[in-house]
């Protein structure tokens, strides 16, 4: 399937200097979703000073992370690494009591080779906490990858079990005991007798039964999501059962459940927007012998619903300069909006992991009759704020970093972080993605009156930071 | 290694980077992995800034591991050089990049040899100073550059002015409400009838240091950034420096004194007939232009007799507040710190008559601690003692960085000069007057609102939300709770339903979405 996208799908490369959030940023999501963890982040003050500001109020809360902040001692190795993280995660453990201490091994553990991976068994021994080790670092990966990390790392914890396989794949009939979902007991609910099937990608607790029900419907028990709400309550995994991701930026936790695991990955476009909720379901849904049960009515009622906000979006364009690896999949569902997408920065695109969701773009794309936007893989922020000067798209999606500057130029701007909090998975929400999206464009409808669409000095060139050039 | 959640003041590169973006024109590069470049988003969103941050990275990947950074980091200073053409280039290498110890000094050179503008390299350690320090360096570094530079060309412009000149030095992108103080300043050089020659680094050119030396004197309004440069123009060209803070009258007049006292000695005797009587300037200003002095005798600053705080900043903004609240307005100062270690004498020297302990520390916890213990009936702190203060429901005003976008006011707040006094006035009684009024509620049990006992719609039918759906329920954040409990009641009665299961909540909320 890949070689076909190949053949209509470009894919460029350009320099990697863009603005992103450093990977460790994972931790303000994860330490939430896993009630009974602790992460440690191993690094600088750079570190430090990132995390404190990029999670704002959130710092003031006492989380349970913190920083291990590397001193000259440290880095000049006169202290002992192993001895000096025995001593925190031993402070770690009586003030906080975790059920694990997942240590982020950052750009500097990386530099001076601290053997993180190779500490952490003897110390867990030593000190009775299992201790993870995720690589997030900067070096390496780019903002959301840093979830990819750990669930990585965390899927080798999962308790093994093998799952016979056999017997299950027979067809339920399509039944219509259930115009409205009246499913009344979880313990009198039937489910097709199927492979377990496990979910992976951190998602808040309320989004999880949301998608758990969205399957149910359909007969299919979801056996286990990694990561779980509790760091004891990890899903069983072994050969024979059935993964499905539910975020794009999970390739590496992907491959690890394969090849490590022996788990099967069903490879299918990710649930975010009705369009992909329904294909994802679709997906899922033969490959244990079920046939769908009224997905296609379910879709067409959410967009009926939506048809305020796509009044809104119909031919507007969108710029996604790129920071989070939501991109194709966002782009993929403003497309079926009636919008029209330039360009797809992104900062590192799994042709294999994606697979489903590139076949579903192309899909998508011929059938609103518009050409394939290109992807641009590792952008160079300098050249597509050239090429958005050229453009002038009604939206860019794009990092903080660009938001006010490109605003006071006329550029509708969408902070692109705040696709990774929002909540945008399923067919419920996708309202709240489009409340997202057009929020800039019914912004500055309402302010159109005041004819102030760009704000900077007219000597000011569009690209040039500071005053005019020599 | 030490266990942190919290730093007062950021790595040592944010320093040059403020500096950097300060001056016009100027670009900073830093050698940094991916992500490391989190000072545009600060700058971009707490000073709302509205031209892209001259600040990009040169990213530090595993390529430059295996091959070295010397291409890319040369490839990026000419790319950026022929892009923007800036004036001068300034490479920092964050505190990741530092540890590959390779000679970024080396490529800054031979980079300077074939780019048009000037390169330099910023020099400071990043594992011994902190962000403040290394601004500070970094301006003193970026000064002498130039000043050298104009030298060898013999260009450099030593006539002192006729007319009595002042360059102001530290005022620094996301300084606290620095550019508020900016403006503050002009005006009381304006009423001295002082020419302001540069103002740096903010909004200055870096091709105008070499006229630096053309002001009679320089006037450092914060400890902490211009200090060094103050000190290098003394050594080298003989000029003095004011460096006491004009924040709160007193100190106005001594600075204001001060200022006198150089522009006597050095000015010509015919100048010094046509030049503002100082003295009753000051006296008019503090009585009634600030009305600071009149509020602390008023009938209302009577209540502030004998209440306690606890004053916690930087060494300029906490040794000015910490003296405005014991000698300008009889508020007794329990305890009084900073997080700049680095100039703890100087602290201790200033406030040590005025306040009864001081504590000198970086740890945030400690800061909590006293504050616990103390109990005082408002703080001055950052931002962080802002959180403490609401978790211990201690009102709290915000004096000193670290701050947060709220501190970043659009209209103008100056906490020095004689309109500085009343900006400062106004937070602190506001601070204790909202203390009091909790205390007083407290005492007499709260607003005078009877608890409204119905507040669900009449109906005959009684909804069960069963224990899952309950959970369920609990699990939305409480701020959107209440509607999510009315519109699935909403739908379930519409629909006949009585029991609510999570199933009809979600139901609900595709209905109604």
């Amino acid at each position: 399937m890949s070689a076909k996208i190949d053949e209509t799908i470009t894919f460029e490369c350009e320099t990697g200097n863009y603005h992103t959030f450093c990977p460790i940023s994972c931790v303000s999501w994860l330490y939430q979703k896993i009630e009974d963890s602790f992460f440690l982040v191993v690094g600088t003050k750079t570190c430090g000073y990132f995390l404190q500001n990029a999670l704002g109020v959130m710092i003031f809360a006492e989380p349970r992370y913190a920083m291990a902040e590397l001193e000259e001692g440290d880095i000049s190795a006169h202290l002992n690494d192993y001895e000096e993280l025995k001593t925190l995660c031993i402070r770690i453990r009586k003030d906080r009591d975790p059920s694990v201490i997942i240590w982020i091994g950052t750009c500097t553990t990386e530099i001076i080779k601290m053997d993180l991976e190779g500490m952490a068994p003897k110390l867990e021994y030593e000190i009775g906490v299992p201790i993870l080790v995720a690589r997030a670092n900067g070096l390496d990966y780019a903002f959301t990858q840093g979830e990819d990390t750990v669930l990585a790392v965390m899927a080798h914890r999962c308790p093994e079990q093998e799952f016979p396989i056999g017997e299950s794949k027979e067809t339920i009939k399509k039944t219509n005991l259930f115009p409205f979902p009246l499913l009344k007991e979880k313990k009198l609910v039937e489910y097709a007798n199927h492979p377990p099937l496990v979910i992976f990608g951190s998602l808040p607790s309320n989004l999880v039964s949301q998608l758990d029900t969205e399957l149910r419907r359909q007969f299919i028990k979801v056996s286990g999501w990694l990561p779980a709400q509790r760091y004891a309550d990890l899903p069983s995994l072994g050969d024979g059962v059935y993964v499905c991701g539910v975020n794009p930026f999970l390739g590496r936790t992907a491959t690890t459940l394969i090849r490590r695991k022996k788990c099967e990955l069903i490879v299918a476009p990710f649930p975010i927007g009705p369009d992909g909720t329904r294909a994802w379901i679709e997906r899922i849904c033969p490959v244990f012998g079920i046939e769908t049960q009224s997905l296609e009515e379910r879709e067409e009622r959410i967009w009926e619903s939506l048809k305020d906000y796509l009044d809104l979006v119909r031919g507007k364009s969108v710029f996604f300069m790129g920071d989070n690896l939501l991109e194709i999949s966002l782009a993929r569902f403003l497309i079926r909006c009636g919008m029209i997408v330039y360009e797809i920065g992104i900062p590192y695109m799994d042709k294999r992991y994606q697979a489903a969701e590139l076949a579903l773009l192309q899909d998508t794309c011929i059938r609103m009759c518009i050409p394939i936007p290109r992807i641009v893989e590792k952008p160079d922020n300098s050249n597509q704020i050239r090429r958005m000067r050229e453009l002038q798209p009604d939206l860019a999606i794009t990092g903080m970093a660009h938001a006010n500057p490109l605003g006071a130029r006329g550029i509708g701007t969408k902070w692109s972080v705040e696709f990774t909090f929002a909540q945008i998975h399923g067919f419920a929400n996708a309202r709240d993605v489009l409340e997202l999206v057009t929020r800039p464009l019914r912004r500055n409808e309402n302010l159109d009156n005041l004819d102030r669409t760009t704000l900077v000095r007219k000597n000011n060139e569009f690209y040039t930071s500071t005053s005019t050039p020599r | 290694m030490k266990l942190a959640h919290w730093m007062y003041a950021g790595p040592a590169h944010i320093g040059t980077l403020r500096v950097a973006s300060s001056f016009k024109n100027v670009h900073a590069i830093m050698h940094a992995p991916l992500g490391d470049d989190y000072f545009n988003v600060m700058r971009s969103m707490l000073e709302r800034e509205r031209n892209f941050t001259p600040a990009t990275a040169s990213i530090v990947d595993r390529h430059v591991l295996a091959r070295g950074s010397q291409k890319r980091v040369m490839d990026n200073i000419l790319r950026k050089d022929k892009e923007e053409g800036p004036n001068l280039i300034i490479l920092t290498p964050t505190c990741t990049s530092s540890i590959l110890q390779e000679d970024l000094k080396n490529f800054v050179d031979r980079a300077s040899i074939i780019s048009d503008c000037n390169v330099i390299f910023a020099d400071v350690d990043h594992y011994q100073v902190n962000e403040i320090q290394a601004a500070d360096r970094t301006l003193e570094q970026v000064v002498r550059y130039y000043l050298e530079k104009s030298h060898r060309q013999e260009k450099l412009d030593q006539f002192v002015t006729d007319a009595p000149s002042v360059n102001i030095i530290g005022i620094l992108t996301l300084g606290f409400h620095n550019r508020h103080d900016c403006r503050e300043l002009r005006r009381l050089l304006k009423d001295l009838d002082i020419r302001i020659n540069q103002i740096i680094p903010e909004g200055g050119s870096v091709e105008d240091p070499k006229n630096l030396p053309k002001a009679r004197f320089n006037l450092i309004p914060y400890r902490e950034v211009g200090l060094m440069t103050a000190m290098y123009l003394n050594k080298e060209f003989g000029m003095p420096y004011v460096s006491t803070t004009p924040m709160g009258a007193v100190d106005m007049a001594a600075c204001i004194r001060q200022i006198k006292k150089y522009l006597d000695t050095l000015a010509a005797p015919i100048l010094s007939s046509k030049r503002v009587d100082y003295e009753s300037y000051i006296d008019g200003q503090t009585r009634f232009v600030s009305q600071a002095a009149w509020f602390s005798r008023s009938i209302d600053c009577q209540n502030f007799t004998g209440k306690e705080t606890v004053v916690f900043g930087d060494a300029t903004h906490a040794a000015s507040i910490t003296k405005i609240l014991a000698r300008e307005m009889g508020i007794r100062v329990s305890c009084t710190g900073t997080y700049c270690k680095h100039d703890a004498e100087w602290f201790k020297e200033q406030i040590k008559d005025f306040c009864d302990e001081i504590i000198i520390t970086d740890d945030h916890a400690e800061v909590g601690d006293i504050i616990a213990r103390v109990e005082p009936s408002a703080i001055f702190g950052t931002q962080m003692e802002r959180h403490i203060g609401k978790r211990l429901e201690i009102p709290c005003g915000v004096i000193s960085a670290p701050a947060h976008i709220q501190n970043f006011s659009l209209g103008y707040r100056p906490f020095l000069g004689y309109e500085g006094t009343n900006q400062i006035a106004d937070p602190v009684y506001n601070s204790f007057a909202l203390g009091m009024e909790d205390h007083l509620l407290d005492i007499f049990c709260g607003h005078d609102t009877k608890e409204i006992m119905t507040k669900s719609l009449s109906t005959d039918i009684s909804l069960i939300w069963n224990p899952e759906s309950r959970l369920e329920l609990k699990k939305i954040p409480r701020f959107v709770r209440d509607e999510v409990e009315r519109n699935t009641e909403k739908f379930a009665r519409q629909k006949g339903i009585l029991d609510i299961t999570v199933e009809v909540m979600h139901a609900a909320k595709e209905a109604l979405s």
